[in-house]
């Protein structure tokens, strides 16, 4: 597995910090690449973030979700070491943001909300200076600045002012930046705003081929719940300075649905006697009208008896579908019940 | 370096192909050029006679035109003003300050790469500006300089590059502290026009209030009156930098105060030697280099200690 070659590599450098990552067994192959133990940060009277504790594998895009002033941006300047926590602990990549902040910020890539770019210098010379600053030599720098235009589908605009970039263009120029420095970990605070629905997609193709190629980690905070779904494996829902739930959206939904499921069902003839023979397949606890369908709730996969009842008795069945919680809705619980 | 070289570097690049930076060099270039051609002209016919006939051109005023040492004077906390006002407040406007702090760089190589790129910028200004009026003035009066007028034109400069550095300290704490460019950039016109108008006024306002029938008649206390208004004065680094610069290009200068006639009776009026004239203006040199320090820490240790939120 090309992790193996990653992870002994690197394993030598990892000791430093007081949270060393643990490296598992064999068989998991996982590294914990940031671990925050209930982290405080209050600002002026303000809690912003309180008690957090959340882990980031490696390898993985973790999607940070919630609601504008959630605390998100802050979580993410103090992974960075841009600010100290009131109180808690932060590892990332083993060193600790605020003891040892160039380390950290040698191999993680910030992408802010508002990327911006000297305007008055070209793309390529906006690069270079962010190599610069990540003490690349000239040949190195080079070779890494060419490769991230490329990568970004930037190359033939190099040598333009970016101040004559439109938004989108922007912020692939901020992704190339983010590439140049060889980043373990990239963080990226909502980097779809504003974007047209075409450099969305770009967008979100862009992280998910770099993570594969890069063997990135990648964390990802924005309240676009789509987006979100599409290329998260892990998702952590942050309401008011608190993360209330976290794992894959399989595992959010389930946790949601509570074990239950709901059907929608649509048949002819559509009456009392369709109620008494849904009501009497095993499995079924519940059967109330939404509209112009059934709306029937499960605790075990009842489908395929549905199927076979309204069969058997040679009615038509017009509609038959799982409702699976999406992010949406998900979403909308948690911030609900918060 | 933790950053510092390629903050400096980049920032010097951006000062020196600025269009504010020519302008500025334009503007000293044409007042200097002016006032040392004018001087040049009124005091040819005493290139004979004269000694340090060099040193006179930056020193001689003709008609309205003010000395070349003047126009440094106003226009210098000019140049320092522009040069800096924008530079932290710039960036966070902007917001290229956090992507800035997000790289692997002392956070203090920020403030202190911007600082020197702006002194080498105002550095290389005076010294080229000077080095041509000089030439100009070798043309026109057909003099050249002695190495002992060389070594103060030389000292002339580093006072020089101390003053608009206090200005340029100024300016970044500026910038540091407040938000909006415009608002810093005022803030910096304010403290100029306050520290080179108000505060002589200040002082002789002050010493006046000392000054009673029984002060005319005793020389002691006027003095002592006169000397209060010196000192209280010398809080502006505009009269530090007069001094300083009036010691060092005029040598036949001696004293930077009032002295009663007794202490000046059989005096030969010879031009002190370069060292004994450092002597008489340490105590300002010290004054602007002090003040520069201070405001640069002042602007150093706010921004140290600002929260990133609001970068």
């Amino acid at each position: 597995m090309a992790q193996a070659t990653v992870t002994s590599k690197r394993s030598t450098v990892e000791t430093q910090g007081h949270l060393a990552p643990r490296e598992q067994s064999a068989a998991s192959r996982e590294r914990i690449i940031v671990e925050t133990r209930d982290l405080v940060k209050r600002y002026e009277g303000v809690t912003a973030v309180d008690g957090l504790s959340f882990q980031l594998r490696e390898g993985e895009i973790f999607g940070l979700l919630g609601p504008n002033g959630a605390g998100k941006t802050t979580t993410i300047l103090m992974l960075m070491g841009l600010t100290e926590p009131t109180s808690g602990s932060v590892s990332v990549i083993g060193y600790d943001p605020v003891r040892q902040p160039l380390q950290v910020k040698r191999n993680v890539g910030y992408l802010p909300e508002h990327v911006a770019m000297y305007d008055d210098l070209s793309a390529q010379e906006n690069l270079y200076y962010t190599a610069d600053l990540n003490g690349l030599s000239k040949v190195e720098a080079k070779a890494r600045v060419h490769y991230a235009l490329e990568r970004v589908g930037l190359a033939e605009v190099a040598h333009k002012k970016v101040g004559t970039f439109s938004h989108g263009m922007r912020q692939r120029l901020g992704i190339a930046d983010v590439l140049v420095k060889k980043p373990r970990l990239i963080i990226l605070d909502e980097p779809t705003i504003g974007l047209d629905p075409e450099a969305v997609n770009q967008l979100l193709d862009l992280i998910l081929a770099m993570q594969k190629e890069e063997h990135l980690t990648v964390l990802l905070s924005s309240h676009q719940l789509q987006q979100v779904q599409r290329i998260c494996s892990r998702v952590g829902i942050f309401v008011k300075g608190r993360m209330i739930a976290q794992g894959s959206i399989e595992q959010l939904a389930e946790q949601l649905a509570g074990g239950k499921r709901t059907l929608e069902v649509a048949a002819q003839p559509s009456g009392s006697e369709l109620v008494a023979a849904l009501q009497s397949i095993p499995g079924v606890i519940s059967v109330e009208l939404a509209g112009d369908h059934w709306r029937v709730g499960a605790t075990e996969e009842v489908r395929p008896a549905i199927a076979r009842t309204i069969a058997e008795r040679g009615w038509s069945l017009y509609h038959l579908r799982q409702r699976d919680y999406g992010l949406e809705e998900i979403y909308l619980k948690y911030f609900q019940g918060a | 370096m933790g950053g510092l070289f390629a903050v400096y570097r980049k920032e010097l690049a951006d000062h020196l192909g600025s269009r504010r930076f020519i302008i500025l060099f334009v503007l000293i270039l044409f007042a200097g050029l002016s006032s040392v051609y004018v001087a040049a002209q009124s005091i040819r016919d005493q290139v004979a006679n004269s000694r340090n006939v060099f040193l006179l051109m930056f020193t001689t005023s003709s008609g309205p035109l003010p000395p070349f040492f003047t126009f440094i004077s106003f226009l210098g906390p000019l140049v320092g003003l522009a040069l800096a006002f924008d530079s932290i407040n710039g960036e966070r406007n902007r917001g290229t300050l956090s992507r800035l702090l997000a790289q692997p760089i002392y956070r203090d190589a920020v403030v202190n790469g911007k600082f020197l790129a702006a002194l080498t910028t105002v550095a290389a200004m005076l010294t080229s500006i000077v080095v041509i009026v000089s030439a100009l003035g070798i043309v026109e009066l057909a003099v050249i300089p002695t190495s002992q007028e060389l070594l103060r034109v030389i000292a002339f400069l580093i006072v020089c590059i101390l003053y608009v550095g206090f200005w340029l300290a100024l300016a970044t704490t500026f910038s540091v502290l407040l938000r909006n460019t415009a608002t810093a950039a005022l803030a910096g016109i304010a403290a100029w026009i306050f520290l080179t108008f108000f505060v002589s006024m200040i002082a002789d306002a002050i010493a006046n209030a000392f000054v009673s029938a029984n002060t005319l008649l005793d020389p002691n206390a006027i003095l002592q009156v006169t000397q209060m208004r010196d000192m209280i004065a010398r809080i502006s680094p505009d009269t530090l930098f007069q001094e300083a610069t009036v010691a060092i290009l005029m040598p036949n200068i001696r004293t930077l105060g009032p002295i009663l006639i007794s202490q000046v009776v059989g005096l030969v009026p010879n031009p002190l030697p370069l060292s004994q004239s450092l002597l008489l203006i340490w105590p300002q040199v010290v004054g602007l280099l002090a003040l520069m320090a201070i405001c640069f820490a002042i602007a150093y240790v706010k921004f140290m200690t600002q929260e990133v939120r609001s970068l």
